[in-house]
């Protein structure tokens, strides 16, 4: 029987209840006293020179109180990268200052350069649009295509840059020579060139940011939209303003969604802190829908030469991957690490494959900045991976199930060391591969296929088995790759003297459940009800640090030390009730919330401690500190590697081209569960944003670097009636063997295994409707793409 | 959104007045202007709202065939047209969301002219009449191109009159994004002949697919088309399909309509 309460219970989401009738408090919903009004003024142009920012009019226009220049801000420092990626020939990548306001030159339509603050929003537009007037940028060529950006070395987004190259990055070079010799001397190769389409995060809830400075103590406080409001607090104290960490706190209330693209510090959090520190005023931004389509960090955008080389009979021989990533035309803070480590180190896939072998130019362009975004680097290695193996199969007429099974490291192998570097702890890609057939009825699909076909469509049936390195990360080895963080989290548990608690905890809730389900692990271990626990997150002045929620780390890594700070609280309960009891600290045992003598039946509820820690009357004060409160933190001592086998099912109307996905199965390792119903919320809204990008999503630029994909009249999101009622299993369990709840991530895994079994499903039914030239189609695979590739 | 002045006339005489003024912007429904009037790339002085105006609301059926007034909501026509002319009723109840249907309306649609819009298929595939402020402007003559209609300068849409034809269905592709008719085809059989018009494929908007007309006029069956070309020189062509996609569309979804009028 399910449980009802605790680890492994669907506890009821408790913040559902502010969400779900509108309750919930986001930044913009703060009103503060005496708040004002920034707007800033954006670049029209994606490459520009910038002659002359005049702002005399705007200054003197009703009701402005400031405006900024990105010459105010020429002093001060940059936002920086937080990886440092090195060249195949050593070389460190290239680093261009990232400003708070464009200075020089404008480098991507909606590149702010000007800054405006007045008592109303109305006001501080219309003074905006004045300084756009008043202001001279002369147009250059945009930089957009990246082959092109590469090749022209006369053109550049950064001056200082030749070649708008940031990286050449070889992973891992010493394979390089092997991998050419093994794809020379193979029997078949397979060669696929393909795009992995550009995507705008589209956060429901805008990016925000409200500053406020206090004259009277010097302090400063940052309302923010952000998923990692540490880092936030870290960049901008440390490297941006200058405010020493003490004095800046940053809160990032209910976030409504971040995909990615809220991990990162933004220039407009800087000059709301700037400019209240001026006015001593909170100055307040909320960014508009096109605000965010332009500035946002966006994700994806790689370029791909993958080749694969097999036996006759499918079993891997090697890989090799040529890539270009887009960066776009600033680094933001984890640009440099996602198209390298998050994808090249995943390049081996489930496979016991011998030769791997990755390449990746990072290159500079005249359009946004383009960061992680959910999967982050791991959904592009898995679409390529997936997409040339599913086109092998066809090449030599193999069974893609069977070439799957052949290749599989399989339960006796691990850990399993990849030629890319990884250590798998644990995994059974059979088992899910087997699940996942049975969840979608394979034997039945010709059945299914001769119906779709007797109403004139095209059944397809689609596979993906991916894996992904996630619970981010070993500082020691990510600190030799270049990382400038440690990638530790964690926890304060405060147990109050009533003996409810309090958890402070460095990961950041915005859609991840964190206040319920980390309620429950807290609860089970303590043997309390779940209600007795309250999740605190998001404020730098509550909690202790923490570096925040992206790459599925927030169980896996904050968890863990949330944890471990129960263990430690219960450690010295347990020294406590040896007092109170009379007992030696040996014998006490702790289970079901109470502390007992062993063999006895004299026991103190867990209360009863808490109390006694509080009111020490009866306490060993000589050797123990009153009180009852733990924090630790908690560094991993692997990545964690969830995987997983997803088959997808799709009807291809090839009058129209139109694609309706009528099936859509997931069975996914994820290690153990700690609540079944946010596992498949999670899974179902990762794969939902992976049939957006299979299907619907395509962010273009045209050749002057305009976005024109830049609303939602062009930007297709998935809807309801885009996506199917997923099938969902997550019943083969291999615990994570390096932290103790045994738990892996599931976050990002719908959306890395899901867009190549949709594209795979698309491919497969066109061949089975005889359009066997189809090899391969670009996402998104949009109806127009479809019917002009059958009739290509 | 600039500021600007609001003022609601329960007539269409004072209606025709505030129009009169500078600056004078007439609103319906609202689904276009107000979104370009928040991005600041329209600013009317005086916003003259025609939904307090009794006689452009509502649908009944009357002199030369069903009268909707144009003033009336999307959702309303899909609810009130139902019983007289299926096909329409069916177009508006697809158009845009629920929240659209309440707002947007008829007049606002077919003044605005937008290429991707629904109604101007309805109105031009009915042979329908606009009837206006100053005259009766017969759907042949009425829509003119991308965003251009035969309305002057102040002259305000009272009303359109649908004929009923014997069958009739509306078809539409959704373009992914705006879910607006990437095409859409209305096709419908009168005793004196059948009218195919196409909204969404055309780069000089809703357009009458002669051909098609010809065809059908001889047997309403969806295999009159399947001969027929259809020339992409004029197609839209963007992010979500190509010309000659387009072209497809028109005879794929025509053929549709055939079926689907029955």
């Amino acid at each position: 029987m399910p449980k009802d309460h605790g680890i492994g219970a669907s506890s009821k989401r408790r913040e559902d209840v502010r969400f779900l009738t509108g309750r919930g408090k986001y930044t913009d919903d703060m009103a503060i006293a005496g708040q004002v009004h920034a707007v800033f003024v954006r670049s029209q142009v994606a490459h520009g020179r910038i002659k002359k920012v005049d702002t005399s009019n705007a200054a003197k226009m009703p009701g402005v109180l400031a405006v900024f220049t990105g010459e105010d801000f020429k002093d001060v420092g940059g936002n920086p990268a937080g990886w440092l990626i090195k060249s195949r020939n050593g070389e460190a990548m290239r680093e261009p200052k990232r400003p708070v306001l464009a200075h020089g030159k404008v480098r991507h339509v909606g590149d702010a350069y000007a800054a405006v603050v007045a008592e109303t929003l109305a006001q501080a537009k219309d003074a905006a649009q004045q300084i756009a007037d008043d202001s001279v940028i002369e147009e250059l060529p945009a930089i957009v295509d990246m082959a092109a950006a590469v090749a022209n070395a006369s053109n550049r987004v950064h001056d200082e840059i030749p070649d708008n190259l940031c990286y050449d990055w070889g992973w891992i070079e010493d394979n390089r020579a092997k991998v050419d010799e093994a794809i020379r001397n193979a029997p078949h190769v397979t060669t696929l060139e393909l795009v992995n389409n550009r995507l705008v995060p589209n956060a429901m809830e805008p990016r925000a940011s409200i500053g406020e400075y206090f004259p009277g103590t010097g302090d400063y406080k940052l309302t923010t939209t952000s998923q990692n409001p540490h880092l936030t607090r870290l960049l901008v104290a440390a490297f941006v303003l200058g405010i020493p960490e003490n004095k800046l706190t940053v809160v990032a209330p209910d976030v409504g969604g971040g995909f990615g693209s809220k991990i990162y510090h933004y220039g407009e959090e800087a000059l709301v802190l700037a400019a209240a520190k001026q006015l001593a005023r909170p100055v307040r931004w909320t960014a508009e829908r096109t605000e965010s389509f332009l500035t946002d960090a966006h994700g994806r955008d790689h370029v791909t030469k993958i080749e694969l080389a097999c036996e006759k009979d499918g079993t891997f021989i090697a890989f090799r991957t040529e890539t270009m990533a887009n960066v776009g035309a600033y680094l933001s803070n984890f640009a440099t690490v996602t198209p390298t480590f998050l994808h090249g180190t995943l390049m081996a896939g489930p496979y016991k494959v011998p030769n791997v072998y990755v390449n990746v130019k990072t290159v500079f362009t005249n359009t946004a900045p383009v960061d992680a975004y959910r999967g982050a680097g791991r959904p592009e290695a898995t679409f390529s991976l997936e997409r040339v193996i599913d086109k092998m199969c066809r090449e030599l007429g193999l069974d893609p199930f069977e070439v799957r099974r052949k290749n599989f490291v399989t339960t006796d192998m691990f850990p399993y060391t990849t030629p890319v570097a990884l250590v798998y702890d644990t995994g059974n890609y059979h088992a899910t591969l087997d699940k996942a057939m049975e969840m979608a009825d394979v034997a039945g699909f010709e059945t299914r296929a001769a119906a779709s076909k007797a109403k004139g469509k095209l059944r397809g049936l689609g596979l993906s088995t991916w894996i992904e390195a996630c619970g981010i990360a070993p500082s020691h080895l990510v600190g030799i790759l270049g990382s400038r963080v440690g990638l530790y989290d964690a926890a304060t548990v405060r147990v109050n003297a009533t003996g409810n608690i309090s958890v402070m905890v460095g990961a950041h809730s915005h859609g991840q459940s964190h206040e319920t389900v980390f309620a429950q692990i807290v609860a089970d271990k303590l043997g309390i009800p779940e209600a007795s626990v309250e999740i605190v997150h998001g404020d730098t002045s509550k909690i202790p640090f923490g570096m925040g929620s992206y790459g599925s780390r927030s169980l896996a890594v904050c968890g863990v030390a949330m944890a471990k700070a129960v263990d430690k609280i219960i450690a010295k309960g347990k020294k406590i009730a040896a007092h109170m009891l009379e007992a030696g600290e040996g014998d006490i045992t702790f289970a079901d919330g109470k502390f007992s003598v062993a063999g006895t039946d004299k026991a103190k509820t867990f209360g009863e401690i808490a109390f006694s820690a509080y009111v020490p009357h009866n306490y060993p004060l000589e050797t123990l500190e009153p009180g009852l409160e733990e924090t630790a933190f908690y560094d991993p001592a692997n990545f964690t590697y969830p995987a997983g086998a997803y088959l997808c099912e799709v009807e291809v109307d090839p009058d129209t081209g139109k694609v309706d996905i009528v099936g859509f199965y997931c069975a996914d390792d994820f290690g153990n569960i700690m609540n079944p119903m946010v596992v498949e919320g999670q899974v179902h809204g990762g794969v939902g944003q992976g049939i957006g990008q299979a299907l619907l999503e395509n962010t273009r630029y045209n050749e002057d670097g305009q976005l024109l994909s830049g609303s939602y009249m062009d930007y297709a999101m998935p809807r309801a009636d885009d996506v199917p009622f997923y099938t969902v299993d997550y019943s083969c369990q291999t615990p994570c063997t390096h932290n103790p709840l045994g738990v892996k991530g599931c976050g990002e895994a719908g959306a890395i295994g899901s867009p190549p079994a949709v594209v795979n499903a698309v491919i497969d039914a066109l061949h089975r409707g005889g359009f066997t030239h189809v090899t391969h189609i670009d996402m998104p695979v949009s109806p127009s793409r479809v019917w002009s590739a059958i009739h290509g | 959104m600039h500021n600007f002045d609001f003022v609601k006339p329960s007539s269409i005489a004072d209606a025709v007045k505030a129009m009169g003024q500078d600056g004078a912007q007439a609103l319906s429904g609202g689904q276009t202007l107000i979104p370009t009037m928040k991005q600041r790339l329209a600013a009317p002085s005086v916003l003259v709202s025609l939904t307090g105006i009794k006689e452009m609301q509502g649908v009944c059926m009357g002199e030369g065939g069903l009268h909707v007034g144009a003033a009336t909501p999307h959702a309303i026509v899909a609810r009130e047209a139902k019983s007289h002319y299926p096909a329409l009723a069916a177009l508006a109840g697809g158009i845009g969301d629920p929240a659209v249907r309440v707002r947007g309306t008829i007049g606002g649609s077919i003044a605005n002219n937008d290429p991707a819009a629904c109604y101007p298929s309805a109105v031009l595939g009915s042979g329908a009449t606009v009837v206006t402020n100053k005259r009766k402007i017969a759907a042949d003559d009425y829509f003119q191109g991308l965003f251009t209609t035969a309305l002057e300068e102040g002259e305000i849409v009272i009303e359109v009159v649908f004929p009923i034809p014997e069958k009739a269905a509306y078809v539409k592709f959704n373009q992914p994004a705006s879910r607006f008719a990437l095409t859409g085809v209305f096709v419908a059989k009168f005793a004196s002949g059948v009218r195919v018009a196409v909204t969404g494929a055309s780069q000089n908007g809703v357009f009458r697919w002669t051909d098609a007309e010809n065809a059908l006029g001889r047997s309403f069956n969806a295999q009159m088309v399947s001969g027929l070309t259809v020339d992409a020189s004029e197609m839209i062509g963007d992010l979500h399909g190509t010309p000659a996609y387009r072209a497809n569309l028109v005879k794929v979804l025509t053929s549709r309509a055939v079926a689907a009028a029955g």
